[in-house]
């Protein structure tokens, strides 16, 4: 369970958001949307504990975190949370396999061990036969498939995904959108899309507004 | 602590795969790094194996010999020998006259040992001569001499050969009667009855050293005090140790500051380093973003990324120290056990590997790819993973002013260092002012940018501007890219102007001592030759003759753990006329003194001081009348006049004649007719020209070694302004993209890059070319002064500066745009298309 309440946050003074609530059960799959500069990427910075809010709670399986200190954060993101970025992010010296195993080694799992679960990830996103490609033969529709498999491989508690269609063509972005929800149901986690474009918002459970007022449903 | 070091193991190929992928940088920084340990390690490993090899023969020399007295070189009365030997706290004591034998037509000698064979196998029996005929007595034929195998093979010759040798200036003929067998070392030596090598070199009555070896239960240091106080002035008690000290510290100095050039290499390595990382830090600014945001700890980033420069430092420490012994070896075949600077003539030292120095030199290696990679480290844990995974944070570089003030103070604390006087003879405080200028240099290198680029004219064409602009707006790129070009050319400026300093004050030094004609001698200063009173009188009388300055060297001991100081007795006027004075001479009554710098610092002596000298065996008053320069004895020398000597000590021979021409005589029939005055080969005669070409040849011999460091050390710098540009090239392929969008072409991306590297390559080389002004005024007035107690006129070589800086600017700008060829490329247009 993810819960958010009364969240807010200001840079120099002017207020980016303010009194932000939200509840989600894990399997749920929602779409935030909103205009440029409402503060999508502060309440996803806030919500992955990239950054701090200025006041209010933040709480993922109980565990209230919106106070916790660095290490604490960094412990949080890399057993509990995954994320999908607009620009991939994939290491251009791992190879395929090894970068969606990337989470499994920083929680301490031995290369051998993580190889397995990574292939078996990769196979569910229709990149089986492509672990021991290198990141520069991939088109960029299977990069994001990488990414997400990547995203999903230490089975996170909560997927964040920002904008990840934001460098695909339609074809690609509808089938990579198509396969994040798919991914994140079937994990059970609690899943949150990012984005501007109401076409992706509506691949997700349901779509909340981020406005200057406040989250909408 | 090992699961911890299990969860770093698994990381591995996030990050040291990135090393293989910046190919182009991790090479140059890992040539730089095994270049820096590679000299360091030779020059280590080749004086290691000159001085053990120089102790190994003093061992032998010295054997079981508690106790060594030892004279001037002249020698000191051998009725000291009957002295010594019937003390009761010693129970053997084994004279020895030692003669530097110069061979009659070769421009060598030959060490020869007059000694007695009665007490020689228990004293040192390592000299103990072998008859090839089986004659346990033939060492005492008047001529038999018995030849080290090392000095056998010198001059070819075997059992029963003839030897002819220089006694005086006259002919010696010795005949090869065996090997000494129980030799260890390759020194070349001779050793003979000490009453025939008395007599055969007009010795009569001397001993150079007495061998002691004390009775059981005597404590040395008790033994060497109380022998000390019955001893003749000038003449000394020492451990056989004391001489391989000496001989180690006259070579420290030299030693030491040869290391420290390699280390400023080192230093360049770390740089190219510093260069890499901080480039690639820039480069991978998202991807470290990325990496904290899923998780990875800001201390294992970090850690990670200091351990990149560590595996760097740990394969340049390793290989350098495989290139070092190589570079040792072949150093010794070519230049000797001193690199050419002469401290180790006649040594043939061995190679060996030493385990521990390696290991340092590799270590050292692992602290300049650890050093140079701190700083990008922490800038790259310190970065914001929300901030810097925003699309156009990609290159965000340095735009820091540096730390300006912590410059300064870097650069006031040297003048401070200064002022340090030399610790156990070596200049710490000159070492410290170099490091202070460099960090100090480097540390105002981005206000010296900024600087520059407020400086640059506004208007001109747009890829000038452009480039102006990057250097206004990021003057901290110009620290990543010509901090390595700053030191390696503050470090080759400092030593031109040391090095030109120091040639043009020898050449004047030169021109000063040399005003004569000719020069005679009848061998080296060092060997048994000289010019008796009847030779002189013949020189005097030659024709073509006009007149003649002769010169009595000999060496005394002034103070137990100093090397033997050089006594040079000539005609001297009352105002020191002809000799290369330090200040103005003092006008003294009696007989005066004239100090080389060495004595001055060594001893302490200052003028108008009374002084005494050990001559003749007695103490003698002088008053110290002034300080002159003396390049060729690092050990110290002194100079009195001539007449005065004679009278004080009786001696009556010289070594050598400065001749004036009579007016209209003829240089080369006169220099025929005095070589004709004794045998063949036996006088050697050179006119001043000559001598003249030949030292400066030796100078530039024994600065052949830091011209290469130098070398090596631009040759590192530059490769780091190129590697810099290789890996900014690529990092800006999306912004020449945009500037061929909008319009530039292919060439005018070149020209800025060009300016951009010319103007980042010159911040490196003018604030290189002031940091080494001032490291070079530290290298003569504090590092020379305090190793080898000579001071020296300035000498700006400004033609071969500016020369050298503006090559480098234009190479630099060369690199530049090779490096930004790829980027260039068709598809860097493309690339900005990523962003669609």
């Amino acid at each position: 369970m993810l819960e958010i309440e009364n969240l807010s946050r200001s840079f120099n003074g002017r207020s980016v958001l303010r009194d932000i609530s939200l509840r989600l059960a894990p399997g749920e799959y929602v779409a935030i949307v909103g205009e440029s500069g409402v503060g999508k990427s502060t309440l996803l910075n806030l919500i992955a504990g990239l950054d701090r809010p200025d006041g209010g709670r933040l709480r993922l399986d109980g565990e209230d975190y919106a106070l916790h200190d660095e290490d604490a954060l960094t412990r949080l993101r890399r057993d509990k949370l995954g994320f999908v970025f607009q620009a991939f992010h994939i290491l251009p010296h791992l190879n395929v396999a090894q970068n969606v195993a990337l989470p499994l080694w920083l929680q301490g799992v031995e290369r051998d061990a993580a190889d397995g679960p990574a292939r078996q990830l990769l196979d569910a996103v229709g990149l089986g036969t492509r672990g021991d490609s290198w990141p520069r033969e991939l088109s960029g529709g299977e990069m994001q498939r990488v990414a997400i498999a990547r995203a999903l491989v230490h089975a996170p508690r909560l997927v964040l995904a920002d904008e990840p269609t934001g460098n695909l063509d339609p074809a690609n972005a509808a089938r990579v959108l198509a396969l994040l929800a798919e991914r994140v149901r079937a994990a059970g986690a609690i899943g949150i899309l990012v984005t501007h474009s109401l076409e992706a918002a509506a691949t997700a459970d349901r779509t909340l507004y981020l406005t200057a007022e406040g989250l909408r449903g | 602590m090992s699961g911890q070091v299990m969860g770093w193991r698994r990381l591995a190929p996030v990050f040291l795969g990135s090393l293989a992928r910046r190919r182009l940088a991790t090479l140059f920084s890992l040539v730089a790094i095994v270049l820096g340990v590679a000299l360091g390690m030779a020059v280590q490993a080749v004086h290691e194996a000159a001085l053990s090899e120089f102790d190994r023969g003093l061992r032998n020399m010295a054997g079981a010999a508690d106790l060594q007295v030892v004279g001037p070189r002249g020698g000191f009365d051998e009725q000291l020998y009957a002295r010594l030997a019937a003390r009761p706290d010693v129970a053997e004591a084994s004279p020895v006259l030692e003669v530097e034998a110069r061979l009659v037509g070769r421009d060598e000698s030959l060490q020869v040992l007059g000694v007695d064979a009665f007490v020689l196998a228990r004293v040192t029996p390592q000299l103990l001569p072998r008859a090839d005929s089986g004659d346990r007595f033939a060492i005492f034929a008047g001529d038999g001499v018995f030849l080290s195998r090392a000095a056998a093979e010198r001059l070819g010759v075997k059992t029963g050969d003839l030897l002819r040798v220089q006694a005086g200036s006259a002919e010696v003929v010795l005949k090869v009667a065996g090997d000494l067998p129980a030799l260890g070392d390759d020194r070349r030596l001779g050793v003979m009855d000490i009453a025939a090598a008395q007599t055969l070199f007009g010795k009569l009555g001397r001993l150079s050293r007495i061998d002691l070896r004390l009775r059981d239960g005597v404590d040395a240091e008790a033994a060497r005090r109380s022998l000390q106080a019955v001893l003749p002035d000038g003449v000394l008690v020492e451990t056989p140790a004391a001489e391989a000290d000496q001989a180690a510290n006259l070579s420290r100095a030299y030693r030491v500051n040869l290391t420290l050039l390699a280390a400023i290499a080192l230093l360049t390595g770390g740089f190219l380093v510093f260069s890499a990382q901080a480039l690639s830090v820039v480069r991978r600014r998202s991807e470290f973003a990325f990496l904290r945001a899923i998780g990875l700890p800001r201390r294992t980033l970090f850690g990670w990324l200091v351990g990149e420069g560590a595996v760097v430092g740990l394969l340049g420490g390793i290989l350098g120290v495989a290139v070092g012994h190589g570079l040792a070896w072949g150093a010794l075949a070519l230049l000797g056990g001193d690199l050419g600077a002469g401290y180790f003539s006649g040594l043939a030292p061995r190679l060996q590997f030493q385990p521990l120095a390696s290991a340092i030199y590799a270590l050292l290696g692992v602290v300049a790819g650890v050093a140079g990679a701190w700083s990008p480290a922490k800038e790259a844990a310190t970065v914001a993973p929300a901030q810097a995974l925003k699309a156009g944070d990609e290159a965000a570089l340095h735009g820091g002013r540096g730390h300006p003030l912590f410059g300064l103070a870097l650069l006031a604390g040297s003048l401070a260092a200064c002022a340090i006087p030399p610790v156990d003879g070596l200049p710490f405080g000159g070492y410290l002012a170099v490091a202070c200028v460099l960090a100090g240099a480097v540390l105002l290198l981005p206000s010296i940018a900024a600087l520059l680029a407020r400086l640059m004219p506004v208007g001109g064409p747009v890829a000038v501007r452009l480039a102006v602009a990057r250097l206004a707006a990021a003057p901290g790129h110009a620290v990543v890219a010509a901090a390595g070009v700053l030191t390696s050319v503050a470090l080759a400026a400092a030593m031109a102007i040391m090095v030109a300093s120091f040639r043009d004050s020898v050449d004047q030094w030169l021109t000063q001592l040399l005003p004569a004609d000719l020069y005679l001698r009848a061998g080296r200063a060092q060997s048994g030759s000289y010019l008796d009173e009847a030779l002189q009188a013949r020189i005097v009388a030659t024709a073509g003759v006009g007149s003649v300055a002769f010169t009595r060297h000999d060496g005394l001991r002034l103070a137990a753990g100093h090397a033997p100081v050089a006594l040079l007795a000539r005609p001297m006027s009352a105002a020191g006329g002809g000799l290369p004075l330090v200040g103005q001479p003092l006008a003294v009554n009696g007989p005066s003194l004239w100090i080389s710098e060495a004595v001055q610092d060594l001893y302490g002596w200052r003028p108008g001081q009374q002084v005494e000298l050990p001559l003749a065996g007695k103490p003698v008053r002088l008053t110290v009348a002034g300080v002159w320069r003396d390049y060729a004895r690092q050990t110290g020398a002194v100079m009195i006049d001539l007449d005065s000597y004679r009278r004080l000590t009786g001696d009556r021979l010289v070594n050598d004649a400065a001749i004036h021409l009579a007016p209209g005589a003829d240089a080369l029939r006169t220099a025929n007719a005095l070589t004709a005055l004794a045998g063949p080969g036996v006088l050697e005669l050179a006119f001043p020209g000559e001598i003249r070409t030949i030292t400066l040849r030796i100078f530039d011999r024994t600065f052949a070694v830091t011209y290469l460091l130098e070398a090596v050390a631009v040759a590192i710098g530059l490769a780091g302004v190129a590697a810099s540009f290789a890996a900014l090239a690529a990092a800006r392929r999306k912004e020449f993209g945009m500037l061929r969008h909008l319009g530039l072409t292919r060439r005018q991306i070149g020209w800025m890059l060009a300016q951009e590297g010319a103007l980042a390559a010159g911040v490196g080389v003018l604030a290189g070319l002031l940091a080494g002004g001032a490291i070079g005024l530290v290298l003569i007035e504090v590092v020379n002064r305090q190793s080898f107690h000579w001071s020296m006129d300035l000498h700006v070589p400004w033609l071969s500066l500016l020369t050298f800086g503006g090559g480098l600017v234009a190479l630099a700008a060369l690199a530049a745009v090779l490096a930004g060829r790829q980027a260039m490329r068709q598809d860097a247009v493309l690339a900005v298309r990523e962003d669609w």
